[in-house]
Parts: C-alpha cells; structure tokens; sequence
C-alpha cells in the first residue's frame, strides 16, 4: 500500500522521496476537553518501519494528539474526538474499533517510567499472558528473555528477574517499560517524552535502542528536545497551538524550515 | 470528693436505680459542687483582678515615660498566670491525692489553700512588673506548657484506660487462675457469686467458673459473619466507585455510605433484634432448621452492614492513590479494565485493604450495643451460627450492670476481659497503622 | 507479522464479557449497600412514625370528692379501662390545683391507654370483647381519634408506654454534650495546636502522635470502664451523671476533635504564618491572631461531627450506670441522667409491644438530630472553605 499524497501547498503533510508503507492516516482530527479544543483538524501519516518525532512548545497538543493514536484519551471523561485516525482502512476512533484490541496493536511509553510493582519478569510476562500469545512455562520464559533483549535490558537483569521492576534505576526501568510494550508484539510504540525523566547517558541508550527497534516497529515519539528529533527521527512534526505547523523528512525540516514559525521555535527564539 | 461505692446503686432493681442514686449520690455531689465552684469563682476573682492590676501599673510605669520589653495587655496576662496557675496547680494534685487516699483532709481546705496560694502568687507577679520583665517571653513560654499539658490529657487518656483495666484485672487474676481464663470453656460468673456466697461446693480459691473461651468463640463467630458481610461488598464498592462510576454516581453514593456509617450502633442494634433476627428464624425454619431468636447471625450480618462504609471508604481512598500511571501502563498494553484492576491496581491497593480490614475487625470485636441488644446472653461454644451466643462485650456489660458487688470476681472479669480487648483492638490497630505506613511510603500518598 | 485489528477484536470477546461481569458486580456491591439503607430507614419510618400518633378518648370526667381520694371513680365504669391510668392518677392533683372544677362533670378528650393506642392503630391489642364493642361505638360517635403526640416530646420516661416521651432523655443528652464539649473542644484544639504549630520533631511527639491515633481505634466500651474506674471510683463523680458521663465521651471525643482540627491547621498556608513572623508577631500571637481565625470553620466541622459522634454513643453510657430510669428531665450535672440512645435501649427491652413503635419514633428522632449536625457540619465545611 504505497499511497503518495497531493499536498499542493498545505503544509500539513508531505510525500517522502522514498515511498513507505503507510501505518496509519491521520485526517482532520479535533479533539474537545470539555468546551477547551484543544486539537483544531490534524492530517498526518504515520510511515511504517519509521520514526516519527512530534516537537513542538509544551500545551500544543503533541501528548494529546499521540494519545489518540490508542485512544487513551477515552479514560480522560471530558475528552471527545472527531475526524479519523485510519488503520487498516479502519477509523480507530469509531465504537466500531474495540480500544482494547487498538491498544494491543499500538503500545505506548509514557513519560515517566511506570513498571508495575511486580517482579521484573512479571512486568514483562503480564500482558503477554492476558493476551493469551504464550502459555506459561518454556514459552513464556522465552518471551521475556526475547522482549528483554530487545530492550537491550537482558545482561543487566537477567541475574535478578525476580526483583521488584521498581528497584531498577530509572533508565533501566524506561526499557523495561519498553521491554514490556514489545512483548505483546505490537505494530506501532508510541513513545510520550521517554526520556524526559532520565540522565543523558540513558538517554543515549534509549535513543540507540530506538534505531534498533524501528526494524520491527513503527514507532512515534513526542519530544521536548530538538537535538534528540534530530539524532532519532526520519520524519519530524512541528505542533503549535492544536495544529500541525510543518511536517516533513526531519533533515529538511531543521535546515530549511517551510515556515517562520517552525524556524522561530528550532532557532530557539520561543518554547 | 470521698470515694463512692459503686456497689450501692448497682445493687437496686433498675426500677429504683433513679431514686436510690439521688439518696446515695446527691450528698456527696452537691458537697462536690460548692467546693468546685467555690474554687473556680475564687480564681475567675483573682485572674480578673490580677488582670487589672498587672495592666494598670503596667500603664503607669509606661506612662511615667520609661521604655518597656513588653506591652502592658503582656504584664496584665502575666499577673493573671502567676495567681491563677499555682492555684491550679495545686486544686489538681489536692485533687488526686484526695482521689488516692479517702478524706485525708477536708476539700474546703484544699480550696483555701489553693486560693491563698494564688493570692500570693498574683502578689509576687504584681510586684516584678517592671520595665525589664519580659512578660512576652514568659507568657509565651507559659502558652507552651499550657498546650503541652493540654496534649498530655490523650496520653493520660490512653494510660488511664490502660491502668484502671490492668489494675483491676489484676485484682481479678488474684482470685482467678489466669490460665483457667484464657483456655478454660465454662463461664459461669453467677455460679461463682453462690460460691462466695457459702451456698456453693465451697471450691476453695479458683472456681473455674471464668473460663472466657466460650465468649472468645462467641465474638470470633460474630466477627467472622461481619466481615464476610463488610469485605466484599465493601471492597467492591470501592472498586465500583473508584474505577467504573461516573463522578455523578460518585457524588450521591460516598454520602449515602456516610450516612450508614453514622448511624449509632444503638440503633443497628434495634434493627438487628427486631428485623433482623426474627426474619432469620423464619427463613431458618421455611427450610427445616432451627434457631434461635437471639442467633449470632442476625447481629453479625447487622455489624457487616455497620463496617461496610468503614471499608468501602478507607479502600476507595487507597485505590483512588494508586498512581493513574499503574492504570494507564497496562491499559497501554492492551488489557481490559478488569484484568488492570485484578492485576495490578487492587495488588498495589493490598496494603491499603487488609489494614482497612483490620480496623474493620478491631471495629466488630470491641461493638457492644448490637451485640447486646441481638446477641445471646449465654455462652455457647458451637459453630452453628444459628445457635444463641454470647460475646466479650456483652459479658463486660452484663456483668457491670448486674447485682453483683463491685469487689467480687464476676464483676471484675469485666476488666480482665476488657484487658484482652484492650490489647487485641491495640495490637490489630498497630498492624494496621504499620501497613498503611509502607503503602504509603511505596506511593508517596498523603491523604491517608 | 502482528495480528490484525479483526482478530484481536475476536479474541477479545470473552475478556470483555468478565471485565463487564466484574462491572455490574461491583455496581450491586454498591447498590446492595444503598438498599439495605433504604430498608434500614423504611423498616424504622413504618414502625416509628405511628408513634408520633397517640389515641385520645372523649369522656364525661365527674370531679366528684370520691374522685379526688380514688381517681378511678372519676370516669364511668365502662370506660374506666381504656383511660390511660396515668391520666387518671392525675386528677387528685388537679383538683387540688384548680379547686373550682369540684363538683363539676365535663367532657373531656383525654389520653386512652396503651392497648385502645394500639387498637386504634389497628393492631392486636389485649382488650376484652366488651372493651372492644364500647371503643367501637365511641369511635363511630366520633369520641376515639389519633392525635399528634405531643407528650411524646415534652414528658419523661414512663411505665405507661401511653406517657413515655423523649423530653427527659433529650436533656440529658444536652447536659451531656455540654460536659463533652466543655472538656474535648479546648483540650482538642490546644492539642492540635501544640502538634501543628509549636511541637519539635522529637520522641515525644512522636509518640503523642502514635498515641492519638491508638486512642481513636479503642473500643469505646473501654472508655466505659475507665470512666467507671477513674471518674466515678477514683474521683467519686456520681454514677449515672452528665458529669460523669460527659467526660468519658469527651476523651472519647478528643481524638477526633485533635485530628480534624490538625487537617484544619495544617491547610492554612505557610505564607499567612511567614508574614505574621515578619512583623514581629511571637508565635502563639501568630497562632492566635491569624492560624486559629482562618481554620476555625474547619475545626468547627470537625468538632460537630465529634458531637453527632457523641450524641450516638450508648456502649460506655451503660457501663458508668446512664440507663437509670428517669422520668423527670434532669436540670443539673451531678443527677441522674440518661441520653436518647440509652433511653432507646431501655425501650427496646421493654416487653410490651407498644415500646416498639416508641423505640422506633426514638430512632428517628435521633437520626435527625444526627443528620441535621452532620447537615450543619457539611455547610459550614462548604460556605467558610478556603481555596488557597
């Protein structure tokens, strides 16, 4: 499904020089809390096999408009959407789409590492189970290891699997969480900030991982920090105030902006 | 101020107890009364005139133009503090000692003295009001001990509770064996009072007639229905407010379950005897069984519905501290509500709900009022909930409103047994405190 | 290659059909205890509020002299047994007071007895055939009615559940709520004060602390029998008093004043007591001048809902002899007394059946009173509350 979109002038979105598959379309999505709108009509696609960096000042609806990727704004009772997020030439949005089956789909990361006050190995093998992708035992064990491994997290715990996943340090526990989200194998990770909380050595770790993870997965990161949309995006987001100001391939976008606005806030001169 | 004997209104039939406690009481009383107001408008005259004095020279020294640490309201408190509180001081220990040894002097003494020593101390206060005094200092210092005595009133509450049980029970265990007490099944505290009276076999010493295992059993009983009743339906209610209803829901239920909690245990008691009870006898025999009116069901079933708000509201605050971010990590993962509240909200929430629930149970072994009035009065080692049974308390309660003499064993088994309440509610309520600590050393919560 | 959206969908079904069990389940927890409020207070309001009723009978009353040495002979015969005995115990002393009505007959509405009550209510009453053919022709006559009952309010405890009434329990309760008050709100802000604004950090505190919170969780039979040991016994307050009676709810009392009053306290902002500081203000003239005003809604909540606490407590009342049978209202501390709740709890032992309905109308009083507090307590917490 390789699609190229006519964008005659509208910044919203681009066609990349390479053509990729298409994850999902956004199209024309709004988003109310209560009577504050806080998303005003997004169109964007989400390429397969890539990573999507959403930037922008704090309150320009980056999380939220991420959150509807899954649909976790459904637990927040104000909030209401409109328009379409397309999957599988599906509108996640509409009842129609089971939010539980979405989000088994589309994993996400949250900004402040959240491991549930289990054993490291619990953490990793809960969801899974619930799903019912492994039985217990051999296969399950497998599964961990694999998903561990792919957190780049294996060495560093695999001594300790019956530890609390709360005793890690906190970047160790950012993989986890990732480790976690691999292992119901999903499609697209969408990554809220997952760095925000953590030491630039950590960091680092995370964003090399996030390379290595865009061989299996679509993934969609929001940042507060341009040098890291830079280092780790193929294709780059510039949100202000619920819109989408500029989206293009994430080389272009930071040396030749289309837009004053996008140059204004990449040159530092507000955020 | 002497020192009454309970004896002498417990020993009247009830009808009479109203007549018998103005004869026996009122002489006394009153005796208590002037000697207290006598005191207290002694005092109210030196502060207020204190007041004034301390004020006025206070003002003139201040007028004479020279410079003073403090303001003259500062000397005028000041004054007040040094003739009242050495009055005080002294009421209160004529007070105890008078309590402690029976008309060791008479009480119109103690005022005198008290009084005179006040006068004096509003003499010395008034005479070192001078410029250099700090009054402000010393009044703020005096405002400290005042709040630390008032602070020190729950610790001697809690001590005070503790001695007049343990002392007393100790007095019991002088006459009873111990041992007999916590393992022995027969209570029998009636025939015990035949015994002392010469009409019994004359069993010398112990009578065995204290064995309180039948009442431990009666309360392990009730307080197993209650909280078979309390725990799920609490805990689910928590869970159903804090994780499905909609804040509307929300917003009506909490107070509805607030209202059920204030309700006094009186008035569950009445339910349970009147409703209650006879409802199950009839269920029971509807399908061939017997039971009796006084079964330990009805009271167990009322204490659960009693502890229900208690429950259902400490875990709905337990739950609603779970941090939202445990929720949306695995809902994230694509697991259904339920499977994140069964796996990994009410885990993190344990702590929380076992040590609601020990309170719950520390609630249920220490009820009377329902108990008495729904309960037997018979102790009865059984397992069938449909039998009459009898509890702790309600021992407590009928052997201190009985015709017994106070310093006889049947009714000083009523400390021994509040001694065992005493340090199992302490012991639950400990436990409990200890968990609630960790849970919320794990979140960081501060509503709790 | 993941699943699609479809078969997960599918898969999903049956964990969707627990999660929505787990849903209404929980829901009927919910309902569950709402309905046995409901019941609770239907049960009380059916069996209560026919208490509020009395049954008055007209009837000739002769004033004679024979009447004012035997009452009895006051009423005719065949209505002598369906006057309540207590009015006609009366008479003497009305005659005495009002010497004028000597000699005269008049008719007169006055207090039927306990079992024409219950037959005017439609229940089973103990009442002879004959009784019940002569009430049943004064009631199509139109001379037997159900009245407000307002002895019920105004007089004392009786034997004659026809004269027993709420007034002299009420009392007690007021004089035993002063005491309560008098001793648990000074001793119980001052204790929070010291913790909140003046205690260091220390061992002491500490275990004032632990100490508090072990005295809210004690069975408040325990406080019976220290206020039995120590008030009574050691200090010699008379038994069955408000004095004594109000003391010991009063230390039962004290934690939740100490607790409320803390949080009360604890949510004035620092900011007030920084510029207090600022000028010069000591720190009890800080505490003074500025903390106590601003939390005293809060502390106020606090302390009524103590009381409400207090109002219902019956369990230590018992034990320190406040079930005595009282008929008049009590006017000092040192009588005897009893409370609502315990005047509740004798009735409920009453063996006549007509105690039920008094209890139940008991009941009711009470739970308003309690609710009108609590009522009270929520819009002082909503009018007076602070957002800092």
């Amino acid at each position: 499904m390789t699609t190229k979109l006519a964008s005659p002038g509208a910044p919203v979105t681009f066609s990349p020089e390479t053509t990729h598959d298409l994850e999902m379309t956004v199209r024309d999505l709004k988003l109310w809390y209560g009577e504050k709108q806080a998303l005003h009509g997004i169109d964007l696609d989400i390429y397969q096999n890539n990573i999507t960096a959403l930037i922008g000042p704090s309150g320009c609806g980056k999380s939220t408009f991420l959150r509807c990727l899954n649909r976790m704004n459904d637990l927040i009772p104000s909030a209401r959407a409109e328009g379409e997020v397309m999957m599988e030439g599906k509108n996640v949005l509409s009842k129609q789409v089971d939010e539980v089956a979405l989000r088994k789909k589309v994993g996400m990361v949250f900004q402040k590492p959240n491991p549930f006050p289990k054993s490291i190995y619990e953490n990793v093998a809960y969801a899974p189970r619930m799903h019912d992708i492994v039985s217990k035992g051999k296969e399950q064990d497998e599964l961990v290891e694999r998903s561990l491994r792919a957190a780049g997290l294996w060495d560093e715990v695999k001594d300790q699997l019956g530890q609390p996943g709360t005793s890690l340090s906190g970047g160790q526990q950012q993989r986890l969480c990732i480790a976690r989200a691999i292992a119901v194998q999903p499609s697209v990770i969408l990554m809220d900030e997952p760095t925000s909380a953590l030491d630039p050595i950590s960091t680092a770790t995370i964003e090399e991982l996030m390379h290595e993870l865009k061989r299996d997965f679509t993934i969609v990161v929001v940042t507060h920090n341009m040098q890291q949309a830079a280092r780790v995006a193929d294709y780059t987001a510039f949100f202000h105030l619920g819109e989408v100001i500029e989206y293009n391939d994430t080389a272009m976008m930071f040396s030749t902006p289309d837009q004053k606005k996008t140059e204004d806030y990449i040159t530092g001169r507000y955020g | 101020m002497g020192r009454l004997n309970i004896a002498a209104s417990a020993d009247d039939r009830p009808d009479d107890r109203q007549r018998s406690a103005i004869d026996k009481t009122e002489p006394a009383a009153m005796q208590t009364d002037q000697i207290l107001m006598t005191f207290f408008a002694g005092v109210l005259f030196l502060g207020v005139l204190g007041f004034f004095l301390g004020r006025s020279k206070a003002a003139r020294v201040r007028a004479s133009g020279t410079p003073m640490h403090s303001q003259p309201d500062q000397y005028a408190w000041f004054t007040v503090l040094s003739a009242a509180g050495p009055a005080m001081v002294v009421a209160m220990l004529a007070a105890i000692v008078l309590g402690l040894f029976e008309d060791v002097f008479p009480g119109w003494l103690a005022v005198v003295g008290a009084l005179g020593l006040g006068a004096f101390g509003l003499f010395v206060g008034l005479s070192r009001v001078r410029p250099e005094l700090r009054a402000r200092d010393s009044l703020e210092g005096a405002v400290k001990w005042v709040l630390v005595g008032a602070a020190s009133i729950s610790i001697l509450t809690t001590f005070g509770i503790l001695f007049a049980i343990v002392f007393e029970a100790i007095r019991f265990f002088q006459m009873e064996s111990f041992w007999y007490f916590i393992t022995g099944t027969t209570w029998a505290p009636g025939d015990s009072f035949l015994e002392g009276a010469g009409r019994g076999d004359g069993l010398p010493e112990a009578s065995n007639n204290f064995g309180a295992v039948p009442l431990f059993a009666g309360t392990f009983m009730i307080t197993v229905i209650a909280m078979l009743v309390a725990v799920p339906i609490g805990v689910s209610a928590a869970i159903y407010m804090a994780e499905f209803a909609p804040s509307k829901v929300r917003d009506v239920a909490k107070p509805v379950l607030e209202v059920l909690a204030g309700i006094p245990t009186v008035v569950y008691g009445f339910f349970a005897a009147i409703t209650v009870a006879p409802l199950i006898v009839s269920l029971a025999n509807s399908v061939g069984l017997d039971a009796s009116f006084n079964n330990a069901l009805a009271p167990g079933i009322v204490m659960g519905i009693m502890i229900i708000p208690f429950i259902s509201s400490l875990s709905d605050d337990v739950i609603n501290s779970v941090p939202n971010a445990m929720r949306e990590g695995s809902l994230a993962l694509g697991t259904t509500r339920a499977e994140t509240i069964r796996s990994v909200v009410l885990p993190a929430a344990l702590p929380g709900i076992i040590s609601a629930t020990l309170l719950g149970v520390s609630r249920a072994l220490g009820e009377t009022m329902i108990v008495v009035m729904a309960a037997g009065m018979r102790p009865n080692l059984t397992g069938n909930p449909l039998e009459d049974m009898t509890t702790v308390t309600v021992s407590i309660v009928s052997s201190l409103t009985g015709d017994n003499e106070f310093e006889s064993a049947a009714t000083l088994s009523a400390f021994a047994l509040g001694l065992v309440l005493f340090v199992i509610t302490l012991a639950l309520n400990t436990v409990s405190v200890l968990m609630i600590r960790r849970f919320r050393e794990k979140y960081a919560v501060s509503n709790l | 290659m993941a699943q699609s959206l479809d078969d997960i969908s599918r898969q999903l079904k049956k964990r969707h059909r627990k999660s929505a069990r787990m849903k209404w389940l929980s829901m009927a927890a919910l309902i569950l205890a709402g309905t046995f409020l409901l019941v609770f207070l239907g049960d009380m309001l059916v069996k209560g509020l026919p208490a509020f009723q009395q049954g008055y009978i007209e009837v000739e009353v002769d004033y004679s002299e024979r009447a004012a040495e035997l009452p009895l002979a006051a009423v005719e015969a065949d209505y002598r047994d369906l006057v309540s005995r207590g009015y006609l115990r009366l008479i003497p002393g009305r005659m005495a007071d009002d010497e004028s009505l000597l000699g005269t007959t008049q008719t007169e509405w006055v207090l039927a007895d306990d079992a024409v009550d219950q037959y005017l209510k439609g229940r089973k009453a103990r009442l002879k055939d004959k009784q019940i053919e002569v009430l049943d022709r004064l009631a199509e006559e139109g001379r037997a009615e159900l009245r407000f009952n307002t002895g019920f309010f105004t007089n004392g405890d009786s034997k004659l559940p026809e004269m027993a009434g709420l007034a002299s329990a009420a009392m007690g309760s007021v004089l035993v709520l002063i005491v309560t008050l008098a001793f648990a709100f000074p001793v119980g802000v001052m204790t929070a004060v010291y913790l909140e604004e003046f205690a260091p950090d220390n061992r002491f505190t500490r275990f004032l602390e632990v100490n508090i919170n072990n005295l809210a969780a004690i069975p408040s039979i325990l406080f019976g029998l220290l206020g039995l040991a120590i008030f009574i016994n050691f200090f010699g307050a008379p038994r069955s008093s408000a004095l004594a009676g109000g003391l010991t709810l009063g230390m039962m009392t004290l934690p939740i004043i100490i607790i409320t009053s803390r949080a009360a306290l604890r949510a004035v902002p620092d900011s007030i007591r920084q510029a207090a500081f600022g000028v010069g203000a000591t720190r009890w003239q800080t505490v003074r001048d500025h903390v106590l005003p601003l939390s005293m809604p809060g502390i106020f909540t606090g302390s009524i809902i103590g009381l409400a606490q207090a109002l219902g407590e019956t369990a230590p009342l018992i034990i320190i002899g406040m079930i005595a049978y009282i008929p008049d209202a009590p006017t000092s501390f040192t009588q005897a007394a009893t409370v609502l709740p315990a005047q509740i709890f004798t009735w409920a032992g009453m063996p006549e059946s007509s105690y039920v309905e008094r209890t139940a109308a008991g009941i009711l009083v009470l739970l308003t009173v309690l609710i009108s507090l609590n009522v009270t307590a929520v819009y002082l917490r909503k009018k007076f509350e602070h957002r800092w």
